[in-house]
């Protein structure tokens, strides 16, 4: 095992799920299989396959475990393919799973109860509740049906989510017209007219720009913190991590990496920080041999990844060297960090199939 | 908290949720009403060439009616087969329906707390009000210039029957349809599929040519016609049986009778297309949705 801490965290202990204060979720050695078939390339494979279909057992979610309170902020991260994706829809009952169980509210998810039903949300994709010919107003107004929601309240929630994200003259548009991010954002709001207590996300803001990235961001901090929601959410962008979740999910090959705080992800996985430095000049290599760690010259400036447990005794002496004008110190960026981790279960992967054939 | 914004009355709650979704599904239809207008006209282009070729064939032989039917009564009997298969046929239904599956946009309503097919049967429902109201103008024009083709207007028993045979057509090739798009959760492609139904259904259906016809035609069991074996599948109810209660072909207590097997029909349809949703949902989301 090359990286020791993948047992770090693991929420198969049982206290931890026994920390979480009032669940809403609770999964137990989930899991589920694929049945795919390969399709051999060429004609005569082809045909063959047609009296003999080779298939093989996919596992895209293997036996996880997971626990989450209400009210938490949880974003599922791991590299394509993962089972993130998987693991929503099972959460949410589109999928039954080959083996374990799982709790969301108290009910199972599969059995689709209508009373379940009421009680969550899904946003999957960009094309999803909205009639695509009509202006979004009239979705909304099919779910103030659907979900059995009293004129009043429907309307009051209706504003109050359409103002946070300032899409008011939008709804009176036929969906068709709007822009990746509008429509996107008009999803949010069919989304939560209802009032769920749990709202599960998967890849909000893909394809958004910074504005409309921002803005999703504030209004789901904001209806989250105000309803006491439960959100779980899959990304690639650290940006909506590092904006919204307190907790983070690494998810590789359909298991569980690492389940802790986003801040404690920065803590253990990272053993540099970055120091820049902003020169008067471009240095001359002679200057840059004397800072004695490896370096990065982009002009005048020079950017060093240093040891943590040195950066105290290490700083001071930089600083003391003539010609500089600036500094900053900075962590290792998310996505690093993360990409690492992805890479390492990688890397391990590889190793243990190598020691088994 | 969702108990207290929900309202008593189940019962009620499922009306006015048919209702949103009727409105909003018309809402949807009227943004392709310039499609429908045209369609509609469309439409009446091939009885043109029916009438022509039936003429011919009165033209050739001397007798003054084939199977029971008049050179009169061919031309009514097409024209009030339109009326049928604008209450039977449903396009782009069970198309629909598989693409819904293939597409995963069918998973709103594993998610959502709506049932599918009453979704389909509301929009459906709003679909034929919105071509009704559009086609009504052309229909009434061409019954109006043929009008020398019909028998005297029936009676009000007959036209009771007529009206009740239109509504359960407009039932049964629902069901069917709809039953026939839920294989898409067994097949990723269901056009070859709908098609091959698409040419027994207009064969059989009468949509080309009256059923009588079919009076003559044995099948090897002994007082047996091919057309005794039609009056019991489902297909002549979705064109032919209306257009020959209208004509006054069936009467009485075959009329009953008839009515009956094709209530019967609706009820198994609606039963196999339940038993596939439940069925074909199951095997979806085992199958990773």
């Amino acid at each position: 095992m090359i990286f020791p801490y993948t047992l770090l965290m693991h929420n198969s202990d049982p206290s931890v799920a026994a920390a979480v204060s009032d669940p809403v979720i609770c999964v137990e050695g989930l899991a589920k299989e694929y049945r795919v078939f390969d399709k051999p390339e060429g004609l005569a494979a082809s045909v063959r396959a047609l009296f003999h279909r080779t298939s093989r057992v996919v596992e895209a979610v293997k036996g996880v475990n997971l626990t989450v309170g209400r009210g938490e902020f949880v974003a599922l991260l791991g590299p394509n393919g993962a089972g993130k994706t998987t693991l929503l829809k099972l959460l949410s009952g589109i999928v039954t799973p080959s083996r374990g169980t799982a709790r969301v509210l108290g009910h199972v998810p599969w059995e689709r109860a209508d009373d379940f039903r009421r009680r969550f949300a899904l946003v999957m994709g960009q094309r999803n509740q909205l009639w695509w010919d009509l202006p979004a107003a009239e979705s909304f107004r099919l779910h103030q049906e659907i979900y059995r929601l009293e004129p009043a309240r429907f309307e009051r929630t209706r504003d109050e989510l359409v103002d946070m994200l300032g899409v008011r003259r939008l709804i009176l548009q036929p969906v068709r017209e709007l822009s990746l991010g509008e429509r996107m954002k008009l999803e949010l709001v069919a989304a939560l007219l209802h009032e769920p207590e749990v709202l599960f996300l998967d890849e909000p803001t893909i394809g958004l720009d910074v504005v409309a990235q921002h803005t999703i961001h504030d209004f789901l901090r904001g209806v989250q913190s105000r309803r006491q929601m439960t959100v779980v959410l899959t990304t690639h962008y650290m940006k909506d991590v590092a904006a919204l979740c307190e907790r983070v999910v690494v998810i590789t090959r359909g298991d569980i990496l690492y389940d802790g705080s986003l801040a404690e992800i920065v803590d253990r996985f990272t053993t540099h920080k970055i120091v820049t430095l902003e020169l008067d000049e471009v240095p001359d290599k002679a200057t840059i041999e004397r800072f004695g760690f490896p370096c990065e010259c982009r002009g005048p400036q020079v950017i060093m990844r240093i040891d943590r447990n040195r950066i105290a005794e290490v700083l001071p002496e930089i600083l003391g060297s003539a010609g500089i004008r600036d500094v900053s110190v900075e962590d290792v960026p998310l996505e690093e960090i993360v990409a690492e981790l992805f890479r390492s279960d990688a890397r391990e992967a590889a190793a243990s199939a190598g020691a088994a054939s | 908290m969702s108990e207290s914004i929900a309202r008593p009355a189940a019962a009620f709650q499922g009306l006015r949720i048919w209702w949103t979704m009727l409105k909003i599904s018309l809402e949807e239809r009227l943004v392709y009403r310039g499609d429908f207008a045209l369609g509609t006209l469309m439409r009446f282009l091939p009885i043109v060439t029916q009438v022509f070729l039936w003429t011919a064939v009165f033209a050739a032989t001397s007798k003054s009616d084939i199977g029971g039917y008049s050179r009169n009564d061919i031309v009514a009997y097409y024209l009030l087969t339109m009326v049928t298969r604008a209450f039977s046929s449903m396009p782009g239904l069970s198309t629909g329906i598989a693409r819904s599956v293939r597409d995963g946009s069918v998973k709103k309503f594993l998610v959502q707390p709506v049932d599918y097919l009453s979704f389909l049967l509301a929009a459906r429902v709003a679909h034929k009000l919105v071509y009704y109201a559009v086609a009504v103008l052309p229909f009434a024009s061409v019954f109006f210039f043929c009008r020398s083709y019909f028998p005297p207007v029936p009676d009000a028993t007959t036209i009771a029957a007529f009206l009740t045979s239109l509504v359960l057509s407009f039932l049964l090739g629902f069901f069917m349809e709809a039953t026939l798009g839920m294989l898409g959760f067994w097949f990723m492609e269901v056009s070859s599929i709908v098609f091959g139904y698409m040419l027994v259904q207009y064969l059989l259906s009468g949509h080309m040519f009256p059923i009588d016809l079919l009076a003559g035609v044995p099948t090897g069991i002994a007082g047996v016609s091919l057309a005794d074996v039609v009056h019991w599948l489902p297909f002549e109810y979705t064109a032919y049986f209306s257009s020959a209660v209208w004509l006054g072909k069936v009467q009485g207590a075959q009329l009953v009778w008839a009515l009956a097997i094709e209530a019967t029909w609706v009820v198994v349809m609606a039963v196999a297309c339940r038993i596939a949703w439940r069925r074909g949902t199951r095997r979806y989301s085992a199958f990773g949705g």
